[in-house]
């Protein structure tokens, strides 16, 4: 027995989906003669997570994500495959494992509207057996990581969206779960909000020691939080590892900025790596990744640089451009 | 034993949370109160209507005289006061959890999943109703001088329990195939229509819907024999049958659940 939190193997997921053509004629048809396919949203993926890691799940929409997060949490039964979960098979949903687990969608919300967030999180320590001592303690710890006040006792639907997520969040985690599913949790927050639930993820994550798989779509949410990353397309993992080894792949290029005190000619500078922009007095080059030692003390020698600095095209650019790449990917 | 007992003890703190969150919710609209009055005020002087018309021509409905069939009409209320309570504030809900994929936050509390989704809310609306049939089923029984002992009082109860445990049965049966069928079916409403069938007994109805309504959706179930165990038309023993229909109704529904899950995918993003 391994001593990972979660580990999955070969875990496949089938759904059979019906073909509709549009139009009446279609509908008719649908109605009367319904074909089924099957569609493979999860093809026979593997990994497994340590106690304690923070690891980004990322892929486009589609991808198997979504689905994979709710095999894990035992929503949805897989077609074969194993998962396992501290030692749990998810979709048992017993009560010993429910307690340990949490799932935490951005787009769907479970405290109720009309009231303030205050009764549905008491609702969720009466569910959890939290006795009402040990729930003030927990509310009054979790509100102050999250920078949550009066806004407890507002009704939900007064609050801000930010206001909302970091209600959802404690509401999430009262019953101190070592191990949480984060489905875009930051989805449509703006960029304070965004940054606040990070460095509460983070801080939550240091203090119980607690296991994170996030998916997001916000790749800031995932640089910042996760060091490695699981990179899901068409419901295969196409890379699990750190984020610097998804970039060097992604991107064998690295970009190089240059200021210099003389005019140079365009010629003189394009020898060492591909201009992408040019003045006399500044350029921009594209250069491999393993001639790049070399040719930073070569450029450091010959010309006269007032300033330099490599980057890494952003990540969110190497993604976009990964996933708009489509069918054909290799990496 | 002790952590039976906790649990049970854990159970009646969740409900207690439970219907203290839906009441507070509801009471923020107190002119539901009212309008809820007014319509079962209506209802049962509609009912009372149609009932006085049919025994204008003779003193027997299908052999049941005036007051026996106030009884029936009683129990329909207070039916119809629970429906509105209980059954149909959380089990309409169904549909939308599923709709919405809040489902999956019920389902990954360490609770029994049907227990939350079906005594999730209480509706104080459904209260006048309940009265009025109350009130109804006593005037009746002292117009026609059955004997309220302890014992009788305690055969009603346990009929109504049996009564209302294979309504509830049956609707939530119909609302777990919400499962499959989101948003084409609100089975729930169409029950709701069914129900009203029970208003009068069974056997002023036709043969055929007195089968139908007999062993396809047990109405009469529900009211007839209930009311006729009350003023002692059959014998105590039909209580055990009642009882062990909803027994059985009780088990298909928890087992459907169960079976329904299994197909659950859940609502994608």
């Amino acid at each position: 027995m391994s001593m990972a939190s979660i580990s999955v193997n070969a875990l496949t997921k089938n759904y059979s989906v019906s073909r509709k053509t549009p139009g009446i004629k279609g509908t008719l048809k649908h109605f009367l003669f319904r074909r089924t396919e099957t569609i493979t949203a999860v093809d026979e993926i593997s990994f497994s997570i340590q106690p304690g890691e923070m690891v980004g799940f990322i892929g486009p929409n589609g991808a198997g994500k979504t689905t994979t997060l709710k095999m894990l949490c035992g929503l949805i039964h897989p077609t074969s495959g194993d998962v396992s979960v501290i030692g749990h098979k998810p979709h048992s949903l017993e009560p010993g494992f429910l307690k340990q687990i949490t799932l935490v969608m951005g787009q769907k919300q479970q405290l109720l509207w009309d009231l303030p967030p205050l009764d549905s999180i008491k609702v969720n320590a009466a569910v959890y057996g939290i006795s009402p001592r040990e729930t003030n303690n927990r509310i009054d710890e979790l509100a102050s990581m999250l920078g949550l006040g009066n806004e407890l006792n507002r009704p939900v639907r007064k609050l801000s969206l930010g206001e909302r997520m970091k209600a959802e969040l404690l509401a999430a985690l009262l019953h101190r779960p070592s191990i949480l599913f984060l489905d875009e949790p930051t989805l449509g927050l703006d960029v304070i909000s965004q940054v606040r639930v990070r460095e509460f993820l983070s801080s939550y994550n240091e203090r119980y020691g607690a296991t994170m798989l996030l998916s997001s779509h916000y790749m800031g949410d995932i640089t910042s939080l996760c060091d490695r990353v699981i990179l899901i397309h068409h419901g295969q993992i196409i890379h699990d590892g750190s984020l610097i080894t998804l970039t060097e792949k992604l991107a064998p290029l690295k970009s190089v900025r240059l200021e210099l005190n003389k005019p140079q000619t365009r010629e003189s500078i394009g020898k060492y790596g591909l201009i992408e922009d040019y003045t006399d007095t500044f350029a921009q080059l594209l250069i491999p990744r393993k001639a790049l030692t070399s040719s930073i003390s070569n450029i450091l020698r010959d010309l006269p640089v007032t300033d330099l600095e490599v980057s890494d095209p952003p990540i969110e650019e190497l993604i976009r451009q990964l996933f708009e790449s489509g069918e054909n990917l290799s990496i | 034993m002790k952590s039976k007992f906790n649990k049970y003890i854990n159970i009646s703190m969740v409900l207690l949370r439970f219907w203290q969150t839906s009441l507070a919710i509801e009471l923020e609209y107190q002119l539901n109160m009212l309008i809820e009055l007014v319509s079962v005020l209506g209802n049962l002087f509609g009912s009372l209507f149609i009932l006085s018309l049919f025994y204008k021509s003779g003193p027997l409905l299908g052999g049941w005289n005036f007051f026996e069939a106030l009884i029936v009409l009683g129990i329909y209320m207070i039916l119809e006061g629970i429906t509105t309570s209980i059954l149909a504030p959380n089990l309409s809900r169904i549909v939308n959890h599923v709709k919405n994929g809040t489902l999956d936050y019920v389902l990954l509390k360490p609770i029994d999943s049907q227990l939350w989704l079906s005594l999730r809310i209480i509706s104080p609306w459904g209260l006048p109703s309940q009265l009025i049939g109350i009130l109804l089923i006593i005037y009746s029984l002292v117009s026609i001088q059955v004997d309220l002992s302890l014992f009788n009082i305690l055969i009603f109860f346990t009929c109504l329990f049996a009564s209302s445990l294979i309504l509830y049965s049956l609707w939530f049966l119909l609302a777990s195939t919400s499962i499959w069928f989101v948003k084409v079916w609100n089975a729930t409403e169409v029950l709701r229509s069914i129900l009203v069938a029970g208003r009068y007994p069974m056997s002023a109805y036709p043969r055929g819907l007195r089968t139908i309504f007999t062993f396809l959706i047990p109405i009469a179930f529900l009211t007839t024999v209930p009311a006729e165990v009350i003023i002692g038309r059959v014998s105590n023993e039909y209580i055990a049958i009642i009882l062990i229909i909803a027994a059985i109704f009780f088990a298909i529904s928890r087992r459907f659940w169960k079976f329904a899950l299994l197909h659950y995918t859940s609502a994608s993003s």
